[in-house]
Parts: structure tokens; sequence; C-alpha cells
């Protein structure tokens, strides 16, 4: 009773202080009944399409997150094995994890237009920026994972005399794959946060880029709905990636 | 020459605190299918001589030959049984011993050696349990597991380092029969490492008694000779049995008050 209660109040008191706001200090701020009267259109028939900007909510979604998708992969497949070798080779740590806690902070809008230059198309150049951006948890826990194995499986695996490749699939990837599911979490989140400011700046279709467009043609309560559909999901995948690693811990 | 030889191993290692001198020089012997004990107190460097025998520490100096080759790295013919278990956690029973198995037995066909697993599962009892993972067993069923796995190696020589040291008394006993029963049947070459001279009486035909570290030695060997096949019950109240417990536990006094 209180887990429901309690949630729905919140919310209930979260929309009283944006009415209040709305009408009172930012008045070209939109009510919460405005921004429904004017997205209702674009929620209960999610996959319309009236052009390219001009799309139901759920096509808009679709778009990024198919975006997301692939730059998310991209930057597992990137960070998984340099995340495995930073654990595994002493040389290889000492190498390149300066330049990893270098390249680490860098914004994603900082990168962007370095895509733009080198792909000279918006869209992989999206997906390279969200790759990058997305890819530093998966390095580090990877990394951090494979060298937290305990000693005792790796003498087990010295004791029998595995092969190099036996050694790796049978015990220091199963053993690390907590850490590195943990970094595969954080990666998703990270990329849903860097999918915003990608496709604003490259406009492509997809909830950032009808948030920035919506921006422009003054249509505010369009922002609120964007907004509103990025949080969504973005809780949605935390949760799905959550399920998962919650799986694989309980092993 | 003997089938174990343990030459003056000596061993170091740098802590914050400066060198720590683990090992001074411990020699044993062991012939072929001989169940020999390390008895000594907790700290004393008993985990560091089975490591060396294991060959996954160095000595600093001395050395360990086995069946006539020298020990310079660790491999399945020295099968060891580790204190903490080290069951793979994401493997079931089976697959821990078949890890075992197939390492050894690689050439063998994969019925095969599915067959030898499972016959290792069965000898310690765990047929039922063959599909379970570690975490859903016992202190007492995966200890048994690591005990399939050892002797999945077929070593010639099995080390276990406290085996039963984590586990409560009444399963500890059980236990201590059981390996006792199983080694009756297979007599493995084992070198046993316990704190527990009751133990060791039970299971071994020799005892070492391990002198209090730092820089600790093996004192000289003590016979068990006591007949086999054994049984817990009538032991204690034998004679050669008070003998020998005497004579280890004032060894390992008269050492404690020298230094």
């Amino acid at each position: 009773m209180r887990r429901v209660v309690l949630p729905l109040l919140g919310l209930a008191l979260v929309l009283a202080v944006w009415t209040a706001l709305s009408q009172t200090v930012a008045t070209d701020l939109p009510s919460p009944a405005k921004t429904w009267a004017e997205s209702r259109r674009y929620v209960l028939q999610p996959f319309f399409k009236d052009g390219e900007m001009n799309q139901g909510i759920g096509r808009l979604a679709f778009y990024s997150l198919l975006r997301v998708g692939k730059g998310y992969l991209l930057a597992l497949l990137i960070g998984t094995p340099i995340g495995f070798m930073l654990g595994l080779s002493r040389k290889f740590y000492e190498t390149f994890d300066p330049i990893i806690q270098f390249l680490r902070p860098i914004s994603p809008l900082a990168w962007l237009p370095l895509g733009l230059v080198i792909f000279r198309q918006s869209e992989p150049a999206a997906v390279f920026t969200i790759a990058l951006c997305a890819m530093w948890p998966t390095v580090i826990n990877t990394a951090v994972g494979v060298r937290s194995i305990s000693q005792d499986y790796l003498n087990v695996g010295r004791v029998l005399r595995l092969s190099r490749f036996r050694m790796l699939t049978k015990i220091i990837v199963p053993a690390s794959l907590p850490y590195v599911f943990t970094g595969y979490r954080l990666s998703l989140g990270l990329a849903w946060l860097v999918i915003v400011a990608s496709e604003m700046l490259t406009g492509t279709p997809g909830v950032g880029g009808f948030l920035w467009q919506e921006y422009n043609s003054l249509v505010y309560s369009h922002i609120i709905l964007s907004v509103i559909t990025i949080g969504a999901i973005g809780f949605l995948l935390d949760r799905l990636m959550g399920l998962i690693e919650a799986r694989l811990k309980a092993v | 020459m003997a089938y174990l030889d343990v030459r003056a191993v000596e061993k170091s290692f740098v802590t914050p605190r400066g060198v720590t001198r683990v090992l001074g020089g411990a020699s044993l012997t062991l012939d072929e299918g001989e169940f020999v004990a390390i008895v000594g107190y907790s700290g004393s460097g008993k985990t560091t001589l089975i490591s060396l025998i294991a060959g996954l520490l160095v000595p600093d100096a001395g050395e360990i030959v086995l069946d006539g080759e020298p020990v310079t790295a660790p491999g399945p013919d020295r099968g060891i049984v580790f204190q903490q278990y080290s069951l793979l956690p994401w493997m079931t029973v089976r697959d821990n011993v078949a890890l075992a198995v197939d390492a050894v037995d690689a050439a063998l066909s994969a019925a095969e050696r599915r067959r030898r697993t499972d016959e290792f599962v069965s000898l310690v009892g765990l047929t039922a349990a063959a599909g379970q993972r570690p975490r859903e067993l016992s202190g007492g069923m995966r200890q048994r597991v690591a005990v399939a796995r050892g002797l999945a190696m077929r070593p010639k020589v099995l080390l276990m380092d406290e085996p039963f040291s984590a586990l409560d008394a009444l399963t500890r006993a059980r236990l201590q029969d059981e390996l006792l029963g199983i080694w009756t049947t297979c007599r493995t070459t084992v070198v046993l490492v316990t704190n527990d001279v009751d133990e060791a009486i039970l299971l071994a035909d020799r005892i070492y008694p391990m002198t209090p570290g730092p820089s600790a030695v093996l004192g000289p060997p003590i016979e068990v000779g006591l007949p086999r096949p054994r049984e817990r019950r009538h032991m204690s109240l034998a004679p050669p049995y008070q003998k020998v417990r005497q004579a280890i536990v004032e060894f390992l006094r008269a050492c404690r008050r020298v230094s």
C-alpha cells in the first residue's frame, strides 16, 4: 500500500510545483495540463509520421534507441577486450592506462565535431560519439574485475596446467563476469545520456533531435514531452540491465 | 631414493615490516603409496611448504624432487586440495571435477571422460548433487568436491592443506572417516597438512611435526604404527595411539618453549 501511495504522492507534489511555477515565475513554461493537451497525439498515436521531424514519440524513441544500440554495441566490442587486456597484462596497463585516464573525462560535446570531421555524416558521427563516451565504464570495470580474481581460482588453473585459452574461457571470463556486467550497465546509462547531446548537435531524427527542433519552433510543451520520454526510457534500460546483472550475480 | 624428496627448502617473504623467513630448511621424504601428515601450529608455514611442493611458489634454497623429476612449476601430478576449497562457483559439482578430468585425460573420448568424472563424483558420494553449484552445498559437501577434483587429477602425490579445518567438529570427523575409506581403496600418496594431532594420527602412516615459525623446520618423523584398516572408535584407547600423541605434543611444546 505504502509503496504505491508514497510515490504517487511524490508525483502529485512535483506536478503541483510545476503548475505553480508555470503560473507564477516561469510563465513561458507550459503547465502539466497544457503539456498533455499539446502532446497527447504524440503519446496516444506513438507511431504516426507526418514528416522527418514530426513523428509520434514511439517512432522517435525507436530511432534514438537504435542509434544508442549501435553506439553501445560498438562500445562493448571495443571496451571489453581493452578491459581484459588492461587486467591481464601489466605492460599493457602501464602503456595505456595514462591515455585512458586522460580520455575518460572528455565530454561527448567535444568528440562530436571530431566525429563529424572524420565521418562527414551525422549518423556515424553520433554513433562514434556514443561509443567513445560509453565505453569507459566497461573498460575500467572489466580491468578491475580481472585484477580482482581470487588467486585461488587462478591456482586451480595453474595446477591443472590449463592452456591460455581454457584459462580465459573457464576461469578468467566467468570469474570477472559480475564486474564486467556492472560496467555494461553503467555504459548503457552513459550511452543514453550522450544520445541527447549528439542528436541535438547533428539534428538527426530522434528524441534529442526532436527536443532541439521543438525548442527552435517554440513548442515548449514538446521539450517537456521529450525530457519525460528520455527519463522513462533511461529508467527502463537501467532496470532491465539490473535484472540481468542480478541473475548473473546469483550464480 | 624416496618418491617425494623435499630437501632443506627455505622460503622468505618480503612484507612491509621487513623480510620474514617462513621456512628455514624443511626436509621430508615420502615413499610411494604412503600417507604422511605435517602437524604444526597455525601460521607456522605449513601452507607455504605445501605451495612449494605444489610448485605454486619457488623455494629460495633447497630442492624438491618427485619421482626423479625436480619440481619447477605447478602441475596435475601434484593434485591439491586447498584449505578454502577453491571450487569454481560458476560451475556445477560435475563441471568442477570435469575440469580436472578434461585437463588430465585430454586424449580420451568425451564419453570416457564423462564416465570418469561421474566415477569421481560418486566416489565422494555426491552423485545426487552433481548438478548443483557450490553455494548450494554445505561446507562438508564442498570439501568432498574438492577431494574428488584432487583425486581426478590422478596425482602422483595428493597435497591436502588443512582440508577440514573450516568444518564443524561432527562434519570434520565424518569426512576424516570418509577420506580414510577412500584412501584405503585407492592408496594415493598423500601429504596432509593439519593442526589437528588426532586427525594426523587417524589418517597418516608417518607424522612430521613442524616447529613454530619463523624459520620453521620439520622435526624427525614419528611412525604411527597403528594397524590398518583403522577405525576411530577403537583407536584412541590403543597404547600406540597415546604414545604417538604424546611424542608429537611434547615435541611441539618443547619447540615453543625454546622459541
